[in-house]
Parts: C-alpha cells; sequence; structure tokens
C-alpha cells in the first residue's frame, strides 16, 4: 500500500528540489485535504442529521435556505443551503469568554480537540493507496490520537468556571477513557487474526480470508462492542452525558459560542467519520464490495469489485454506521452516569476480555 | 473577597451548591433548585419559587367574577380549561345556579379533551427530561391535534377564556363532534406507538423505575394529588370521590400505579399512569358525545354575577390534581377573597423528600414525573 504522502515525494522528487521545502509542501498539502474534508464532512453530516431527525418526527427540516439560488426540491434536499448559512453565521458570531474564565486554556481547548481529529485523518485509510501517511502501526496510532480530544473536553470544563462546564468535562473524562478500553479490547482481536497492525494487511486478510464481522461468533460480538463503544466515545445519545442538555444545560461547552463552539462541532462530526470508517475498515471489509462475498455475478460486473470504487465502498459503509448512529441519536432516551460505567466495566469489559481469549482458542482449534 | 475568588490555587473538596434555573432547559418554566452536592450525588434540594409571581389572588379583589376567568387561564397555562372550569363551578356552588344539561356535557368533553393535550405534554416533556427528543415531537404533534379542535370551538389556542360561570362562552360548532371522534380514532393507535417508543424502552425503564419513590403515605402527608399520588397506588380521584359535573354518568376507571416496572411510586408509575388517564379522558369523551342533549348553552348564564354573602370552597380534579377555590363573596359583584389551592405547588413540594440520595440527572427526571406547571404554583 503507497500512501499520498510517498507518493507526493516520488513525485517531488523529479524536480530535484531541497528536502526542506518539499516535505512542508506535501504535509501542508496533504493538511489542506484534510481540513477541507473535515469542513464538508460536518456541512453535509450536519444537515443528514437533520433531515435524519426531521423524518424520524414527523418534520420536515430546513426547507428554505438555497445555494446559489437553487433552494432544493420539495421534500429530501429542501433547505440545501442551510448548514452553510449557520457556518457562516458561526463565524461572524461574537466572540465571548467570561470574566472569570481561565482565558489561556479556554482559546487552547477548541483546538486541542480539534487537533485530536485532525491527527487522525492523517492515518486514516479511505481506499487502497488513499491514505495520507501509511503506518505500520496504523490502528495503534488512531485509537492514540483519538484519545487526545480528551485532554482538550478537561481544559474546556475546567477553564469556563461554570458549574455546569465542570460537570460535563468530569463525566466526559471519565467516560472516554473508560470507553477507550472495549474499543482497545475489539480492535486487538482483529490485531490477533490478522497478525498486523497495518490498515492494508488488515483490509487484504479480508480479502483473502473473509470479512471480520462474519468470521466468527466471538469477532461478529467483538463488532457490537465495538460498535456501542465508538458512540459512546463520540459523545452521542444515549451516551452523551458530557452535553445532556436536559441536565447540564450544554455540557462542557456552555460557556463557549461563535468559532470556538463551530471548532466543537467540526470535532464532533469529525470523530464520527473516523470511528465509523475505521469500523468499516476493521470490521466490514474496508475497500472490498460487499458482492465480492457472493460470486454469483456476470463477468462484466465484476468492475464493482476492482480497487477503482473503494473509496465509494468505503464511504458506503462508513454512512450506514454515521446514519445507524443517528438512529440511535433519535430514538433513545440517555443513560445515567453510574449506568454507563456500569455498563462498560461490568459488561463491556469482561466481555471484550474473555472474547479475546476465545478468539484465541478459535485460531488454535480452525 | 474578590482575591479569595480568583485565587485558584484552592481546590475545595467539600459540597458544591449548584444552582439550577431559573434559566435551565428543564426547570418546566422559571423554577430555581439550589442543590447541594456531593460529586454527582445531590445531598440536599431546595426549590425556590416566586418567579412568575403575578398577584392573582389580589387581582381578584379587584374584578368582578366574570372578569377572574381569563386571569384563571393564565394560571395553569397548559390546562386553562380545567381552570376555567374549577374556577366556574365553585362560583356556580355560591350562587346556587341549576346549569343545563348540555352545557355539563359540553364541559366535560371540553375538559377531557384538554386532559389528553395536558397529559401528552407533560409524557413528552418528561421523554424530553430523561433525554429522549422524538417522542416529544411526536406528543407535541398530537397536542396540536386538540388545539385545533378549541381553536375550532372558540378561537383561542392555549388561553381559551371558554368556560364561563353559569355557562360556556359558544356552543359547540359545526363538525365538532364528527372532528372529535375523528380525534379519537386517530389517537388511540398514537399511544400504542408512543408505549412502543418510550414506554417500554429498556434504557428509560433504567433511568425512571425505582427513581424517586414517592411512599403513598408521604404523599397524602404532602398534600400530594393527581396523578402524582396515584402513581403510588392511592385511589383519588375526584370525579369519582366527590363527582361534579356529570361525571356520574359516565363508566370510567381510575389507573392506579403498579409498581409494574419497579418500586410501587417511582417515576415511571407516574408516568404511566398519566398514559392510562389518557384512554380513559378518550372513553369519557366517547360517552359523552353518545349522551350528548341539546339545548340552550346560555340558559343559566346571569347577566350579573352577584352571589349572596358567604363563602364556598370548590374542588376540582385537573390534570395536575385537585384544584381548589376559595371564594368569599360580600354579596358585591366583586369577590371579598379568591384563595386557590395550587395541585402543583404541594406536588412540588415533595421534591426535596424523594430526590435526596439521587443524582443530579435523576432529580430531572423527578421533577419531570411530578409534571410542575409555574403559571399555578406561583399564580
Amino acid at each position: 500500500m503507497t500512501s499520498i504522502f510517498d507518493s507526493l515525494q516520488i513525485t517531488f522528487s523529479g524536480l530535484n528540489l531541497d528536502l526542506m521545502i518539499v516535505l512542508p509542501a506535501i504535509a501542508l498539502m496533504g493538511g489542506t485535504v484534510i481540513f477541507l474534508l473535515m469542513a464538508v464532512n460536518a456541512l453535509v453530516a450536519v444537515y443528514f442529521e437533520r433531515k435524519v431527525s426531521a423524518f424520524m418526527q414527523d418534520r420536515l427540516g430546513p426547507m428554505e435556505v438555497g445555494i446559489l439560488g437553487f433552494k432544493g426540491g420539495k421534500r429530501f434536499w429542501g433547505g440545501i443551503g442551510q448548514t452553510l448559512a449557520d457556518a457562516i453565521k458561526l463565524l461572524v458570531k461574537e466572540d465571548i469568554l467570561p470574566n472569570d474564565a481561565d482565558r489561556v486554556l479556554m482559546i487552547l481547548a477548541p483546538f486541542i480537540i480539534f487537533t485530536g481529529a485532525f491527527l487522525t485523518f492523517i492515518g486514516l485509510p479511505f481506499a487502497e493507496n488513499l491514505v495520507i501517511s501509511d503506518f505500520n502501526i496504523g490502528v495503534f496510532y488512531i485509537v492514540a490520537m483519538s484519545s487526545v480530544g480528551v485532554i482538550g473536553i478537561i481544559l474546556a470544563g475546567w477553564s469556563s468556571n461554570n458549574k455546569w462546564s465542570l460537570y460535563g468535562a468530569m463525566r466526559a473524562a471519565a467516560q472516554i477513557i473508560s470507553y477507550e478500553i472495549p474499543i482497545g479490547l475489539s480492535l486487538l482481536l482483529v490485531v490477533l487474526v490478522a497478525g498486523s497492525l497495518n490498515f492494508g494487511d488488515i483490509v487484504q486478510w479480508q480479502a483473502d480470508n473473509r470479512w471480520f464481522i462474519f468470521h466468527s461468533p466471538f469477532s461478529f460480538l467483538a463488532f457490537f462492542i465495538f460498535f456501542i463503544s465508538i458512540v459512546a466515545e463520540t459523545n452521542r445519545t444515549p451516551f452523551d452525558i458530557p452535553e445532556a442538555e436536559s441536565e447540564l444545560v450544554a455540557g462542557w461547552m456552555t460557556e463557549y459560542s461563535g468559532f470556538r463552539w463551530a471548532l466543537f462541532f467540526l470535532s464532533e462530526y469529525a470523530n464520527m467519520l473516523i470511528v465509523s470508517i475505521v469500523a468499516s475498515t476493521v470490521f466490514l471489509g474496508g475497500w472490498l464490495s460487499p458482492l465480492q462475498m457472493f460470486n454469483v455475478l456476470p463477468e462484466a460486473w465484476l468492475f464493482l469489485d476492482g480497487p477503482t470504487l473503494g473509496l465509494f465502498w468505503v464511504f458506503l459503509k462508513a454512512i450506514i454506521l454515521i446514519f445507524v448512529m443517528m438512529w440511535f441519536r433519535w430514538t433513545f432516551p440517555r443513560l445515567r452516569v453510574d449506568q454507563l460505567m456500569y455498563l462498560c466495566w461490568k459488561v463491556f469489559i469482561p466481555f471484550g476480555l474473555a472474547n479475546l481469549f476465545f478468539i484465541s482458542l478459535w485460531e488454535l482449534l480452525f | 473577597m474578590e482575591e479569595q475568588l480568583l485565587d485558584k490555587s484552592v481546590i475545595e473538596t467539600g459540597e458544591m451548591v449548584l444552582n439550577m434555573g431559573p434559566q435551565h432547559p428543564s426547570t418546566h418554566g422559571v423554577l430555581r433548585l439550589k442543590i447541594h452536592t456531593d460529586g454527582e450525588v445531590v445531598s440536599k434540594i431546595e426549590p425556590i419559587i416566586g418567579y412568575l409571581h403575578r398577584c392573582f389572588e389580589k387581582h381578584c379583589e379587584k374584578l368582578s367574577y366574570e372578569q377572574i376567568v381569563p386571569f384563571t387561564d393564565r394560571c395553569d397555562y397548559l390546562a386553562s380549561m380545567h381552570m376555567d372550569h374549577a374556577y366556574s363551578l365553585a362560583v356556580e356552588k355560591l350562587l346556587d345556579i341549576e346549569l343545563p344539561e348540555r352545557v355539563e356535557y359540553i364541559r366535560v368533553i371540553i375538559s377531557e379533551l384538554q386532559r389528553i393535550a395536558s397529559h401528552l405534554v407533560a409524557v413528552g416533556t418528561f421523554g424530553l427530561d430523561v433525554g429522549a427528543i422524538t417522542p416529544f415531537t411526536w406528543t407535541i404533534r398530537d397536542r396540536e391535534r386538540v388545539l385545533d379542535l378549541f381553536e375550532a370551538l372558540c378561537g383561542a389556542r392555549l388561553l381559551y377564556n371558554y368556560i364561563w360561570p353559569g355557562g360556556v362562552s359558544h356552543d359547540l360548532p359545526p363538525k365538532f363532534l364528527e372532528r372529535t371522534i375523528e380525534f379519537l380514532e386517530y389517537f388511540d393507535p398514537q399511544i400504542d406507538e408512543l408505549n412502543n417508543l418510550l414506554t417500554t424502552n429498556k434504557i428509560f425503564i433504567e433511568r425512571t423505575a425505582d427513581v424517586g419513590v414517592l411512599p403513598p403515605e408521604v404523599g397524602i402527608n404532602y398534600g400530594v394529588t393527581g396523578p402524582s399520588l396515584r402513581g403510588s397506588g392511592v385511589n383519588f380521584d375526584l370525579r369519582k370521590n366527590e363527582p361534579y359535573s356529570v361525571y356520574p354518568n359516565f363508566d370510567f376507571d381510575v389507573p392506579l400505579g403498579e409498581g409494574i416496572m419497579g418500586t410501587l411510586g417511582d417515576s415511571w408509575d407516574r408516568y404511566y399512569v398519566r398514559v392510562l388517564e389518557m384512554r380513559e379522558s378518550a372513553k369519557i369523551i366517547r360517552q359523552a358525545i353518545e349522551q350528548l342533549p341539546d339545548g340552550d348553552v346560555h340558559a343559566a348564564l346571569p347577566k350579573k354575577v352577584r352571589p349572596n354573602a358567604g363563602e364556598v370552597y370548590g374542588r376540582y380534579e385537573s390534570a395536575r390534581g385537585d384544584v381548589g377555590f376559595y371564594i368569599i363573596s360580600n354579596g358585591k359583584n366583586i369577590p371579598l377573597r379568591v384563595k386557590m389551592r395550587s395541585p402543583a405547588f404541594c406536588n412540588l413540594s415533595v421534591l426535596s423528600e424523594i430526590s435526596e440520595g439521587w443524582m443530579i440527572s435523576d432529580i430531572i427526571a423527578i421533577l419531570g414525573s411530578l409534571d410542575i406547571v409555574l403559571g399555578e404554583i406561583d399564580r
């Protein structure tokens, strides 16, 4: 698997430029792509979420705002420009810092959270050969980077000098750190079977054998532990206790407004995309076509399996997972703090550990 | 003092006082709760009311009997018809007049529709309090239909001024009964859908069952009434115990909490009693429409309400509980004193008793299950 970083380096090497110019230039290009992806993702995902929630709640959702005179159709595409207008509104909004807040930390916190999401994208594979930088330890890197955000959350909660924020931050810290463990255990199971921490190798293993979710009953269970844990990791309902709009006003984001709040929002939706792509890569065959599993298609249709459509398949799987997360959000009530911890420490972690043990036996026997 | 506040090096580890409200998403209006917390656990809770005080009782001493009706509307703004009805019953008791049958039946139909609308809000916002947003939009959608009916009836959607001492302001508009039947046909399956989505949801049960248990004797001691008391299994409904209007003519049950999902008298029971009561109300409406007699609705309407000197206490079962109006007349067209017994006030008073030792999230759930309306508490 060649990464974008490598291929750009090869391209630039033909120009005989100094390495000190080439490397920052490549990094900048990669960074711009990631940033654009995050921004577009947030715009589309927010619109998608609003429409999904609207249809679940017997409403229409945004219907008025258009882009460049195009207002969208009567039903689904109505109000297509709403999130763009919201983004502009957030950018021009007054920037409020409370008097007694810790100004440095309060300004710093959103950027730390944003950085966590941003850095994760570097190791994230979108398709075969379509990864910014291909690590040997890709899975480990993503697990590590996705927990950087919790530092920002604690800083945001503490520096706001607001009791609701503090509650939200403490809840978030406990929750995210706890749910790292079942996520790690589920990923470990895959690593154990595939024998590699590299996303490319893991998908290659799935291409040679079968998708991980169908590999054994234990990996099937691991997928569900993983998926529920990533919902908790991204602070979405029913695990959104750090925000808990009806209890904590807005949790750790209470005192934030304008652009800084927009960064939180951007990171939240970016995190949703990240965890969904990881789930679809590790458990659902990544850029492998689902049609590949059944050898029923005529020859002419085989291009659907090919590497060219990898990006499409990854995003299709990710979007389905994101839809399920939205479905959760608009269906379930919220858990209480202790129930959340109970679920993690007394259900997911014992099952995750047992899973790891049994999959080892399974591998030994079959 | 200032320096002490800004000194961040000292971190206190004792009790923290948390000020919830008056501006807070889940206090159902402008209630302020002073919560003493140790971590997430609440050790003491102090409700502070009065942010919506409008001198209702003082105003009554300056207004004629008919002019008070719009003020009663604004007490319990989620069940205005009930307030009108309760006040009118008290004044009619004072006047000692007999109402035409048709008026009584219309009043019952309207009151039960109002009960459905009010309980829909209670049930929906309770879901909202524990984090379920979709049931709220569904119940609000259904309540909209009741409000449409009321709009056709009297032109107003929230504060009706419809039920007057001695009658009602208008007779039923054409097609009203057909539309009501249509609504009831539509509404029955909606309750099943709500039960599927929220009532039997595992997380919802985890959050509400066994939480904020109100033992029957504590409820009675605090004067808790209405669905909140019936959730504890106490069979007390003024429509049955002290029947007024034409309620004895109808066949309906009083749903009681049974502790199906946890302990008797928990938040889930209080919630579920409201869900069941909506079905009972629908039952009453169907019977009332069948039995509705013809007649003139303005027959008993006195030109000028001028009761003889004396005093009266009228009781009424509103969506929140036992509403009482105590009226003293000195023979003029203006009452000497009007005192209102607010059910939500008594229901709120039990909050600090039943919610100690629970977590902050549970306080929200318990408060939601008591279904308070601040307009009525503060008056």
